[in-house]
């Protein structure tokens, strides 16, 4: 027994120590000592490469969705390499860390970027998430821009969190007011996942919007991992809602619009830019439901994007299930394609790769993306003021724009 | 009234088919107990892994065919956890059993997290089961119609096996005493493979079932309904087949009118206030027989 | 195992325990180092302090497991839940004032509106009101998780073995619950994250004109002295008590052990610990929020206590740093689609997300079914047994208590 005993407890010190090796190189011989580099000193960016970590989740709840934000960065890191600053050339290397969609994981995730060295991290797809690593990387004094996590919090008190989407409060009052003027509604039953900032936060903004605007709001949330919503949908029929607004993850949209379908459910579902996806939209292929989601972006704005963005997709089985398994431009995939120009904008601006040049230059970033001109407040939120309103097509497989929407509305 | 009834028959509709669903899990998990004297954390598991082979068996396969595959390879699966990790810690103690049980339990949800990329998987429309049909005022898919009545079928079909065959009669000799039994002759392993098969038909069956009417499948899809059939099995009395059935329709049916009245977030949490009130007022459940050591 | 170390204190325990002690001050030098000397954005001293902090609060959440699965016999699955008791206490007594608007922005800034870092940092400075009141929050959050064990304690503790297990499991469930009710809001905050508080990032001393961070430190300092408590404890007659308890209920009875006192006092203090536990991971994380305590946490606590070798604090404290070491770490380079060896990259295929996950749960279901007794058993490693060992005498399963308890 002690010999068994002995040979495990060697056999995991050998085990321990070989895999210990292992992953320290990668990060080093790849990156030519990119970790080293960035260091907070004159010599940062001595080597030629500059890392940018992407904060995204890659499974769980969110998974789809963060996905397709992280195409658009490496769709965008395919099409430019590379960033000059000061007359020097560097290659710009994308570092992802998977968050699983969980706030308990955020800050390992974090962890095991800030150790690849990045001089800027985007991410992520999800407020909670973006909230939870938000004092993990301003520790660390790495400047962060956030994609399309549109909870206030993720950037309100925090100087090194930027974001270049809209926020809830908008987000919120643009959706009320489409549900009152649009969709005549005056009862509207919200629906959201329990302890996530981005259900939770948007329902709240809504529901502030919507009684200023005369309509009754009814709340209710599910827990974390429930499959069952025609519970839900029953509570909502029964108390005499015209519209349900339940802006969750895709995995759950998937769901609630299986269940409402089989319910016969007609009256409209509306959500946020979280829905916006073809997981989503198949989802309703066929069923006799109405879905509106409002998003970043409108498929047909910018048509050599779309073309060169399908191309890529296309030309790479993986990139084509990480997207879903066809080539649909998902707003999220837009908006990572333009975080990463906003990063290199901020890169050049700062003039070195080192995180606090970058975290002093960010505010003064402005760029004009596809989704439109990206500038910051002195929160560090983008000033936007247009949201678009999309509705599924249940036979043809395409979202069918329905119109552009703004707060002064 | 019928006002009443066409606002609340959506409600029971809705108990009355996932009570279904978790008795066919709860089986497994009762009699698995009532001859090892396990809980089989993996239950719940093996459940969501056969939700998963129906997902990748359908990309290439007829539906019909895939629904055989489905329930045969869940059985194989069942079978091969038995025989690996638990049948070399028989003469273990108890803990370790059930520890080897969570660890399957672990490696089962991380395997489909692998084979899945951590995203949910939409599960196929099995087309008579998804037809969505009209239940006086309520509308509601076929598979919500054929649970109970399935249910029922397979239970009393299971309960004449033990009954009236040998091997139910051996079943039920070991449930009462191991040692004893294997004295008189009877091979504990093949019946223990038996019970494992039988349990892992059902959770197939009610896998079916049950993601037909949820349509997507996640790594920790069985845990819940597997954690409340394990409830539904206490609260039935454990060891006993039409206890766990009544109790997964009563767990099934009160979840759901839980929700209906507002109180969504305790709509789990009430499962596990039943089993602690049943385990402190009648620890043999409605249906179990005198208990020898559980309190 | 039952050989006291009251008995006889042979020169080998002398020299052990003097060893141990030289070892914990040669560690916490080295954490010192670590926080304050070594660049910080080199990634591997990153990571060696992400895996260090986490490494030690689950080192203290496991000994807190083992002292009920392994040294009482009591198999709870409840220490995800008084974790999640522990973690919550903490953060709300650690919310600055001026944060609470923003933290509990649906329940108009929350019910409490004070601080306790902070009341303290008015008399001690910043520095010393964090450290002081993260202290105390801490001890708090233990004396919280301990009253909710004592209530569920009473009806709990009459089942056994597997019965009490899974009604420890539900007491858990339901705890995640009513913490997720709105109707609490405006102590938990509902079901959203509780942030802003006082966490490893803010324990720091200044020396003249520098700071000094012990962000670090600060979770080894929790854990090793709540560790030095447990083992006082269960080598003490108590200690004793409850192992009796755990190898023959009857027999313990017989002997006059009092059961339902000793079950109680050992579920009390187990739960206390992992209170503590889950207040060191609310400060780790930053962020807390009820809905991932979730019963998977609490088997993988168990799995850890398992590889340890339930009945072996030594062996949990080792467990839980190869554990968190390992998934968090060192099997990383499983998930990232390939491994570089020599300057040259391999792409494998299979190396995708997720992969490392599988492999670990490969590796602890062969540690479960081929070495159950884990890497220490029941026995404890010590440096008295090990002196011993060297000198070739045939001794006695080594002693207990004077393990290094990191």
């Amino acid at each position: 027994m002690k010999k068994i005993l002995a040979l495990l407890l060697a056999g995991l010190m050998v085990f321990a120590l070989a895999a210990c090796g292992t992953p320290a190189e990668p990060a080093e011989t790849e990156e030519t000592e990119t970790t080293e580099a960035t260091e907070a000193t004159e010599t940062a960016a001595s080597g030629d490469t500059i890392v940018i970590g992407v904060y995204e989740p890659l499974s769980g709840d969110n998974g789809a969705g963060g996905k397709q934000e992280t195409l658009g960065m490496q769709y965008a890191n395919s099409i430019t390499p590379t960033v000059d600053i000061n007359g020097t050339t560097y290659n710009v290397k994308l570092e992802v860390a998977d968050n699983e969609s969980s706030n308990d994981k955020a800050v390992s995730a974090a962890s095991t970027l800030i150790a690849k060295g990045p001089s800027v991290i985007l991410g992520s797809y999800g407020s909670g998430v973006s909230i939870a690593a938000s004092d993990t990387f301003g520790a660390a004094g790495i400047p962060a821009i956030g994609v399309t996590c549109t909870n206030p919090q993720v950037t309100d008190g925090n100087s090194h969190y930027f974001r270049i989407c809209f926020l809830d409060p908008f987000q919120g009052t643009v959706l009320a007011n489409f549900a009152k003027d649009e969709l005549g509604a005056s009862t509207v039953y919200c629906l959201g996942q329990l302890g996530n900032d981005y259900d939770q936060g948007l329902i709240n903004y809504f529901k502030q919007a919507a009684e200023g605007l005369g309509m009754t709001v009814i709340t209710d949330s599910f827990p974390e991992g429930n499959s069952d919503f025609n519970s839900y949908l029953s509570n909502a029929k029964n108390q005499g809602a015209e519209v349900i607004f339940a802006p969750t993850s895709i995995s759950y949209a998937q769901m609630i619009v299986d269940q409402a379908a089989a319910q016969g459910i007609t009256m409209p579902l509306l959500a946020g830019d979280t829905w916006d996806s073809n997981v989503v939209l198949a989802a309703t292929q066929g069923k006799d439901v109405t879905v509106y989601v409002t998003t970043f972006y409108a498929e047909g704005g910018d048509v050599d994007f779309e073309n060169g963005f399908k191309d890529w997709i296309n030309g790479d089985s993986t990139n084509l299930a990480n997207n879903g398994g066809d080539d649909m431009i998902a707003a999220v995939s837009v908006m990572g394609y333009d975080a990463y120009y906003v990063a290199l904008e901020a890169l050049k601006a700062a003039g070195s790769a080192d995180p606090a040049d970058v975290l002093a230059a960010l505010p003064g970033v402005t760029y004009t993306g596809v989704s439109g001109e990206i500038a910051f407040n002195d929160i560090g939120d983008a000033i936007r003021d247009t949201a678009f309103v999309k509705q599924a097509n249940t036979s043809d497989n395409v979202w069918d724009f329905v119109k552009v929407q703004s707060v002064a509305e | 009234m019928s006002a009443w009834i066409s606002a609340n028959l959506p409600y029971l509709l809705a108990g009355i088919s996932v009570g279904g669903q978790y008795a066919l899990i709860a089986i497994g998990y009762t009699m698995v107990y009532g001859i090892l004297r396990l809980i089989n954390f993996a239950h719940g598991d093996v459940f969501m892994v056969a939700g998963l082979i129906m997902v990748y068996a359908t990309a290439s396969l007829p539906i019909y065919i895939s629904v055989i595959l489905v329930v045969v390879a869940t059985v194989l699966l069942g079978v091969v956890i038995e025989k690996v990790a638990y049948k070399p810690l028989r003469s273990a103690p108890r803990m370790s059993v059930m520890i080897s049980a969570i660890g399957v339990s672990y490696l089962l949800q991380n395997c489909a997290l692998y084979f899945t990329g951590g995203l949910p998987q939409v599960y196929p429309n099995i087309p008579f089961l998804s037809k969505v049909v009209q239940v006086g005022p309520a509308t509601t898919k076929m598979v919500t119609i054929v649970t109970p009545i399935l249910t029922l079928v397979l239970v009393f079909a299971l309960v004449a096996l033990i009954k009236y065959t040998k091997v139910g009669m051996a079943m039920r000799a070991v449930s009462r005493d191991f040692e004893t039994s294997e004295l008189m002759g009877i091979k504990i392993n093949n019946v223990i493979s038996m019970t494992f098969v039988i349990g892992c038909f059902l959770a197939a069956v009610g896998s079916l079932l049950y993601f037909t009417n949820y349509n997507s499948v996640i790594p920790t899809s069985g845990a819940m309904p597997g954690l409340k059939a394990f409830v539904a099995a206490v609260f039935g009395g454990i060891g006993s087949v039409p206890g766990a059935v009544i109790g997964a329709f009563i767990i099934g049916i009160c979840e759901n009118i839980i929700k209906g009245l507002g109180w969504t977030v305790f709509s789990d949490a009430f499962t596990f206030v039943l089993l602690i009130v049943i385990l402190l007022v009648k620890p043999t459940g409605i249906f179990g027989e005198k208990a020898t050591d559980k309190v | 195992m039952g050989k006291k170390l009251t008995a006889r204190k042979a020169p080998e325990q002398k020299i052990g325990s003097l060893v141990a002690i030289l070892c914990i001050i040669a560690l916490y030098i080295f954490l010192f180092c670590l926080d304050n000397v070594l660049p910080a954005s080199n990634g591997n001293v990153q990571m060696l302090i992400t895996v260090l902090k986490k490494g030690a609060i689950y080192a203290l959440v496991c000994v807190s497991m083992n002292l009920l699965n392994g040294f009482t016999g009591l198999f709870s699955l409840g220490q995800a839940g008084f974790m999640l008791i522990g973690a919550y206490a903490y953060a709300i007594f650690a919310i600055p004032a001026d944060q609470h608007s923003a933290v509990y922005q649906y329940f108009d800034g929350g019910a409490i509106q004070f601080s306790i870092p902070e009341v303290l940092g008015n008399v001690l400075g910043k520095n010393g009101g964090a450290f002081l009141g993260a202290l105390i929050c801490i001890i708090i959050a233990g004396c919280v998780a301990a009253i909710f064990a004592a209530l569920i304690g009473i009806p709990v503790l009459r089942l056994k073995s597997d019965y009490l297990a899974i009604a420890t499991l539900g007491f858990a469930e339901i705890i995640r619950a009513v913490f997720q009710w709105n109707g609490l809001g405006k102590i938990t905050n509902g079901s959203n994250l509780l942030r802003k508080y006082t966490n490893f990032n803010d324990i720091q001393i200044q020396v003249g004109g520098t700071i000094f961070k012990l962000g670090t430190i600060f979770p080894f300092f929790i854990a090793t002295l709540s560790i030095l408590i447990i083992v006082l404890l269960v080598t003490s007659s108590y200690g004793r008590a409850f192992k009796s308890i755990r190898d023959d209920e009857v027999a313990a009875e017989a002997m006059g052990v009092n059961l339902f006192k000793h079950k109680m006092l050992s579920f009390v203090i187990s739960s206390f610990f992992a209170g503590v536990g889950g207040a060191l991971l609310a400060m780790f994380q930053t962020t807390v929020q009820a809905a991932p305590f979730r019963s998977s946490m609490t088997y993988e606590i168990l799995l850890m206590v398992v590889i340890g070798g339930i009945g072996s604090i030594t062996g949990s404290v080792i467990a839980s740093f190869l554990y968190i070491s390992a998934s968090e770490w060192w099997l990383r380079f499983l998930d990232s689609g390939g491994v570089t060896l020599f300057h040259t990259h391999f792409n494998i295929p299979f190396f995708r997300d997720g992969f490392r996950k599988v492999v670990f749960s490969v590796v602890i279901m062969v540690i479960v079914l081929f070495f159950s007794r884990g890497i220490m058993g029941d026995k404890e490693l010590s440096f008295a047994g090990m002196i011993r060992r060297l000198r070739g005498k045939k001794a006695v399963p080594a002693a207990e208590g004077e393990e290094d308890a990191q």
